[in-house]
Parts: C-alpha cells; structure tokens; sequence
C-alpha cells in the first residue's frame, strides 16, 4: 500500500458553501412556511419553502457532529432573510443524519426526498433519478407525483461517492469543482482504472502517474470506472426516462457525461444553477420542505 | 530433493527452500516498483542461509498476485492451490484454509492430499484485507504491529462503518474526536474485519480444522475477533506469511516427480 499523501495547505478536496435567497419573494404574507434539513454524511443542506416554492437555502459540510451540522445548515438558509426558526411551521429532516435533527418535527428517508425534489425541480416527467451522494449511491425509479416506486442503493463502498472523488482530487491535487472538466481534457479516453476500490486505485492512480500518465488521464480513467459502476446500478434497476442526477456529483461533468455515453440517454438538463438558482444537492432539502408542506396541512385539518 | 517456491505479492515477495520435505531457509524482500526484483533478491538470500547454490535447486515455483513475474521460475501454481497443499502439509486434518493478506483475502477448501476443492475470493475491496488494518492504523495514529494488542485491552468495540477503507478512516477521525478510547476503536476495526471476512468463509462453508495463514494472521486482534465470529478454534503456523511460498516449493518437489 501506498502512503496517504500528508495534510497539506491546499484542501483540494473541499467545495465551495453555496447559499442562496430568492429576495424578490416575501415571506411575511405566506401561510404556510417549512423547512427540510438534509444532514448527509458528506453536505448537510437546508431549504426554506413559501406555500410549496423555493425561497432560499444553504449548503455546508457536514461537520463531526450532526445535530450541529443541522442547525448550521438551516441558520445559513435563513441568514439574511429575517426568518427565525419559530417563523417555520414545520421542519423535516431527512439524509444520513435525519434522526439526529433536534428542530425536526418528523424524519423521513433521503430515499423519498430525492424524488420528491427531483420531481419539483424537473418537473413531473422524471421517473429516474440518480443520487450521487457524499457516501453512498441511489438509483431510484419514481410516479409522475414523485412518489418512490423502487430504488437500489449502493452504500458499501466509496467508490463512485462524493467522497472518493474527493480523495482523488487531493490525491492529483486538482480542485473538487474542476476535476469534471479536467477528466474531460484527453484527446481519446483510455481504459477505466482496473481496481473500483478507492483505497487501491490509489496505489493505481500512482503506477500511472510514474508511467508518465497526465493527470488528465488519470483522473480520465478513473472518472471512466466510476461512470461504469453508476451506470451499472441504472441498469440494474432499470433506465426510464427521463432520467436525472441529484447529489454533489451532479456537477461533475466528468461524470455526467460518461453516464449519459454510456446508457445513451441525455440527462434533463440542470439549467446553470449558478443562475437558475437551485442547486441539485438540495434535491433532497427540497423534497423534506414539500413533505414538510403536507404534513403540516394534514395536521391542521386533523 | 532440493526445491524453491516464490510467492510475489503484492506488498512483499516470500520465499522458501525446502529439502526433502524440509524447510531450510527462508526469505523475504518488500515488492516496491520490480517485484521480479525483489525475488531474485530474497531468493538470493534463502539459497545463502541454506548455505545452497542456483544449480543445487531441482525446480522454482512460483505464486502469488504477480507470479508471471518471476525470472527464476520454471513453473507457476494459483495462491489457492499453494495453500491448500502448504495447509494440509503442515496441519493433515486442515480443510478450511483461510489466508489473508495486504490486498487480497481468500478461503480455500481441500481434501485429505492437499487437493483445492473449491474457494472464495476478495480481491477488489481493500475493506476484507490487511490494508485496512494499515490504513485504520495511520487513521488511529497507532503503529500498526501494536492494533492487535492494544485492541485486546477493550471489553466492548465502538460502532464503525467497516465495509469500506474510505469511509473507516472517517469514522475512526470522528470516534477520535468524540474521545473514544484507542483500544475500543481497534478491537472495532478487527471486528469489521473479522465479519467481511466470516462472510466469505460462510460462503464456503466452515469445515475444522479452521487454519488461517498469511501475512494478517500474526496480528492476535485479528485473530482473536475472527475466533469470535466463526465460533471455532483456529490453527495458526509458524510463520503464517510464507505458507504460499511453502506450498510453492511442495507443489515444486511434485512437478519433479512427475518429470
């Protein structure tokens, strides 16, 4: 085994903290304000829903602790908005740390969220969604209402996952939000890198590099492997269109790319989010704020 | 009969000479970059301890991940069938035989002659491996030949994510952060193991006597926990990380027979 480079200065692997408010909409005339806390193990994301419509959200790292990790998230959300969490009528929590969100009114799986939000965001034509997580991968089929039909989960390995692409960004030292298009930088894509262990492509990734691999082609090969095993998880649950990806990897182009080559099918396109506002690792925060929505209206009329 | 059996793995290269069913010397050199390298070296070293000469050998054999490697060789054995014949030659009633090592785990089963019947492998997760061990050690800050007792001191192991090396490292950081202690961490990580493992060896069936071999069966953590889940007692020998190379050098002194 090859050593793991040391701690440095530059944190490669860490991606920027959005955090976004809608500011032309008012929250003080609307009935019904929610909130969906996604602590993943990875991101811990958080939006703020006016009667059902995005009105802002916030995306950090998941820190050590995640009751923590989820009161940051929603006070990011809410930063510079006026909200305080007594404004919000019910809050849902949800990811990998869901039952560790103290605000919570109730817990409901990341699983249903995804789609949930999936179908808010792209609208009611999405019947596949792929969620590329910090930690694990979801392939999970969905109802034109969003409602979860099947799904298949990968959460044994890091391979594939938010966080082993984040070891290879330290590992290549290239940054997180770039390494999309720099494994997009090779005049002919060479074959996947053997081993879909992150721990042993590793040791791989550094045979190359001394052969005289470029970094580009390096990363090019192992983006290609993980592509595979993510297209593979599709397939075993069955592609149906129209399909699209959630989770941080959504913004890989690498990786997007190389799925859509190989199930020749183009992803629903994520209009630039930078502009459009909605970020597609809050797929899952939304879909809790929508929930949020119905549970509150059922408890009134209850 | 003088024979030589090579085992190049994939973190070092073992090598044992055995004469007349004896073993006279062995050997052992770090992989690095040339592997075929470093087994003429620690072959070079073994035929110097046996106080023996190149010519003096009737036949190589080689196994291991990178057995195609060797220079020396004149023949090659799978890692499976080495063990199989190595297990049953030093223990007769073995037929479970259960070699972990840096990157690669497997479970054999053989017959009363050494003969493999059927096996397991865990070749593309480092999770079921002696890496994990290294890499939740350089996690724990512990040195990696002290894990095994310094996880004998915990009564109970904490809870952590065992099934993948990336995400173990983590929940070691964050269990260290919670001030956990080191010893309970520890026997953790050879309990995650020991299950990956027990599940493999499950597939195949456990069938005494249970002997486990390879470079991971000198870490008494490991041992210990891998007692716990399969319920039965393990034969454990003598250098336990030149077992393939053994078996090598007995599959060795066949194909001279058969000449």
């Amino acid at each position: 085994m090859s050593e793991i480079p040391k701690k440095e200065d530059v944190e490669y692997w860490r991606w920027q903290e959005y955090h976004r408010v809608f500011s032309e909409k008012q929250w003080k005339n609307k009935d019904i304000i929610t909130a969906g806390v996604d602590v993943g193990s990875v991101g811990s994301k958080a939006a703020i829903m006016l009667d059902g419509e995005i009105y802002s959200w916030g995306v950090m790292r998941t820190g050590s602790n995640s009751p923590d990790s989820a009161k940051k998230a929603l006070s990011w959300a809410m930063e510079g908005t006026g909200l305080r969490v007594d404004d919000l009528k019910y809050i849902v929590g949800t990811g990998y740390g869901r039952v560790n969100v103290p605000m919570a009114n109730k817990a409901i799986t990341e699983i249903a969220c995804h789609a949930k939000g999936a179908n808010y965001i792209w609208g009611p034509s999405v019947r596949t969604v792929l969620d590329v997580g910090g930690q694990d991968i979801k392939a999970i089929h969905c109802d034109e209402t969003g409602r979860v039909t099947s799904f298949l989960m990968n959460d044994k390995c890091a391979a594939g996952t938010g966080r082993g692409m984040e070891v290879f960004a330290d590992l290549l030292k290239i940054p997180i939000e770039q390494i999309g298009e720099f494994s997009l930088k090779v005049e002919e894509e060479p074959p996947p890198v053997s081993c879909t262990c992150v721990a042993f492509a590793k040791t791989e990734a550094m045979g190359l590099l001394r052969k005289g691999w470029s970094k580009e082609k390096v990363l090019a090969a192992y983006t290609h492997a993980m592509a595979i095993r993510m297209g593979n998880l599709i397939k075993r649950v069955g592609l149906e269109k129209e399909f699209v990806i959630t989770g941080g990897q959504s913004k890989n182009v690498g990786i997007v790319s190389r799925i859509e080559k190989q199930l020749d099918v183009k992803c629903l396109p994520m209009p630039d989010w930078r502009e459009n506002g909605l970020d597609p690792m809050i797929a899952g925060a939304i879909g809790a704020a929508l929930f949020a929505k119905a549970l509150y209206e059922k408890e009134q009329k209850s | 009969m003088i024979t030589a059996g090579l085992d190049l793995g994939t973190q070092s290269v073992k090598v044992v000479i055995v004469k007349d069913g004896k073993v006279v010397a062995r050997s052992k050199a770090f992989s690095g970059f040339d592997p075929a390298q470093a087994a003429e070296q620690a072959l070079g070293e073994a035929l110097k301890e046996a106080n023996l000469s190149m010519s003096d050998v009737r036949h190589v054999t080689s196994t291991g991940s990178g057995m195609e490697m060797a220079a020396n060789s004149n023949s090659t054995v799978s890692m499976m069938g080495a063990d199989a014949k190595a297990g049953v030659h030093l223990f007769p009633n073995a037929r479970t035989i259960i070699d972990v090592g840096a990157e690669e785990a497997r479970a054999v089963r053989c017959d009363d002659n050494g003969i493999m019947m059927d096996f397991v492998v865990n070749e593309r997760c480092a999770a079921g491996a002696g890496a994990f061990i290294e890499a939740m050690a350089r996690a724990l800050e512990v040195k990696l030949e002290d894990m095994g007792l310094l996880s004998l001191k915990a009564e109970r192991a904490s809870s952590i994510n065992a099934s993948c090396v990336i995400f173990g490292e983590s929940d070691v950081v964050s269990l260290i952060h919670k001030q956990e202690s080191k010893p309970e961490i520890a026997r953790a990580i050879f309990e995650a193991m020991a299950d990956r493992v027990s599940s493999m060896v499950h597939r195949l069936g456990v069938n005494p006597e249970v002997l486990l071999v390879g470079g991971v069966a000198k870490d008494v953590g490991f041992v210990a926990a891998l007692k716990r889940k399969l319920g039965v007692d393990i034969l454990i020998p003598e250098c336990p990380e030149y077992v393939g190379a053994l078996g090598a050098a007995l599959v060795a002194v066949n194909r001279v027979k058969k000449v």
